[in-house]
């Protein structure tokens, strides 16, 4: 049974938590406390059910066999697919592609897109706040096609300098890739500024949603985005199922990633056509389970409601800044206030290194993130070398806050730092 | 991990012995681990066979410099051929046994300096 979250006017975490079972768990005999939010969520007991259901009661190919659960079993992905683009306001179920996750999607444009519409001296442009996930495949791009790739830079507090946009866009940008929302300092980038400002020379824009699309309501239509990626995993879903949305025109006109079973039409020996969308881009036999799990995803999201779980959110990130910005001997990365922000908090203890603060915090039971967060051009732009992350989600809590900022003053007292 | 490990591995990051270098050393080996910013240098010194002397330098998370400053005292006046021999375990127990898997990089990065550097070996300690 799902809750009736609508009826409430704030959210209540601890309520929330009765639908995660992972909560019950004990590390060294003290509660779980999951702060490591931004690298992957916990799941509910109606995502886990799904994927559970689906083996237990459903489980056929898809798109295959006449019989009965090979038709439910189709029913249930297409569904999913529905789910995620009524989700993200996509005009059609059908500009939804599922992947193994946001890095899959990226890869399925570099290569389905770039490979065969770039030329020698095109142009892409990245931020250097981009996850890794959105840089190395342009990397890859530009070696094997003699195109060049720009990076719009960040001030020294971790803001996109966009006065440098009209400079670094041109007619030669084919492309921009842009990253929502920063796993590593939670800003929120303009990707409707952005976006506006890359159409008016013509390029393509793909947004990153990985980390904004769990916690803020998306809308493609309004953003006027090509491309946007996300992984399950991040939104309440399973592991090894992520999603690109493409405008359906641009999806009709490209080349497939994969090739093999399922995304065909039609195979003779001399030649093969595609099947319709979204099954061009998806071959061989996907993530059943994993797609229905990512649709029960959504239907809990959608629950709670997203903008329920960004006013929280925005009250426990004033709550945990108020108290980690009065601790003494704390480095702070990231905007100290102003613009949107997600709770994402990246930082350093002075004379204790990141990683022996996860190790003293490990003990107190307290799960979060030491290290260069897969976003090392940002980290060395900002002079970082390792950090400590902790990223909140709707079901942490006040006492969970205030268990963290114990768990730091205790490293500090063991480091005598 | 208990207080006492904590504290064993804390004194030992907070006063490590033969820190410092050696001129003149027979053996002066450097390697990094650049998943995290790692860096352990050890100097040698060897007199028939063993270590004579030995001090390291270095950077890095609490157990990666508690695990240098131990190694010293393991090998000093050791015979070459056991320090070929010391295994990875040797070390996690050195430490006091807890380490998590996850921070075995941290606590190998300076065995794995003083057997790259006196003989070669690239692989981490326990890896084929």
């Amino acid at each position: 049974m799902e809750r009736a979250y609508k009826n409430h006017t704030i959210l209540d975490p601890h309520d929330i938590r009765k639908d995660f079972p992972i909560f019950k768990r004990k590390i060294r005999g003290k509660p779980l406390i999951y702060l490591d939010n931004a690298a992957t969520s916990q799941k509910p007991r109606t995502v886990i059910d799904a994927e559970k259901n689906f083996y237990e009661s459903t489980n056929a190919n898809i798109h295959r066999a006449v019989h009965t659960l090979s038709h439910e079993s189709t029913v249930l992905y297409e569904d999913a697919h529905k789910k995620v683009a009524d989700f993200i306001g996509a005009s059609s179920w059908r500009e939804i592609v599922f992947t193994r996750n946001a890095t899959e999607a990226i890869n399925l444009v570099a290569y389905g897109w770039g490979l065969r519409n770039l030329n020698e001296g095109d142009e892409i442009l990245i931020s250097i706040m981009e996850h890794h996930s959105n840089i190395v495949p342009w990397q890859m791009l530009r070696d094997m096609k003699g195109i060049n790739l720009k990076f719009v830079d960040v001030d020294d507090e971790g803001r996109l300098k966009l006065e440098e946009l009209p400079k670094l866009l041109s007619e030669k940008t084919k492309l921009v890739g842009i990253v929502h929302a920063s796993n590593v300092l939670g800003v929120v980038n303009p990707v409707k500024y952005i976006i506006e400002e890359a159409k008016k020379v013509g390029a393509l824009v793909l947004v990153d949603a990985a980390q904004s699309i769990p916690h803020l309501q998306i809308n493609v239509a309004e953003l006027g985005c090509d491309f946007l990626v996300a992984s399950g995993h991040k939104m309440l879903g399973p592991t090894g199922i992520g999603f690109l949305y493409g405008r359906r025109k641009l999806l009709e006109e490209m080349e497939p990633f994969n090739y093999g079973g399922d995304m065909i039409e039609t195979v003779t020996i001399e030649k093969t056509t595609w099947n319709e969308l979204p099954w061009k881009y998806e071959a061989g036999t996907p993530n059943i389970a994993g797609g229905i799990g990512l649709g029960a995803s959504v239907d809990y999201l959608n629950n709670v409601g997203l903008d329920k779980v960004h006013d929280y959110e925005n009250l426990l990130l004033n709550y945990a800044l108020e108290r980690l910005i009065g601790l003494s001997g704390i480095e702070f990365y990231g905007p100290k206030e102003g613009g949107d922000r997600l709770g994402v908090f990246t930082f350093n203890i002075e004379g204790i290194h990141p990683h022996d603060v996860a190790w003293i915090l490990d003990e107190e039971g307290i799960a979060l993130r030491s290290g260069h967060h897969c976003a090392q051009p940002l980290m060395r732009r900002l002079k970082i070398e390792n950090a400590i992350r902790a990223s909140f989600y709707l079901y942490n809590t006040k006492e969970e806050v205030d268990r963290l900022i114990e768990g730091l003053k205790k490293a500090k007292r063991i480091f005598k730092a | 991990m208990d207080t006492d490990q904590i504290e064993y591995i804390i004194d030992h990051y907070k006063n490590p012995r033969n820190y410092g270098s050696l001129k003149e050393a027979d053996i002066s080996h450097e390697e990094g681990n650049p998943l995290c910013g790692d860096v352990i240098r050890f100097d040698i010194r060897i007199k028939n066979n063993k270590v004579d002397e030995t001090r390291f330098t270095g950077k890095g998370c609490a157990i990666s410099q508690a695990a240098a400053s131990i190694l010293t005292e393991m090998i000093i006046f050791k015979d070459l051929n056991d320090i070929e021999d010391i295994t990875p375990n040797e070390i996690i127990d050195a430490l006091g046994g807890s380490i998590s898997p996850v921070r075995f990089k941290c606590a190998l990065l300076p065995l794995k300096v003083v057997q790259s550097g006196l003989f070669g070996i690239e692989n981490w300690p326990g890896e084929e």
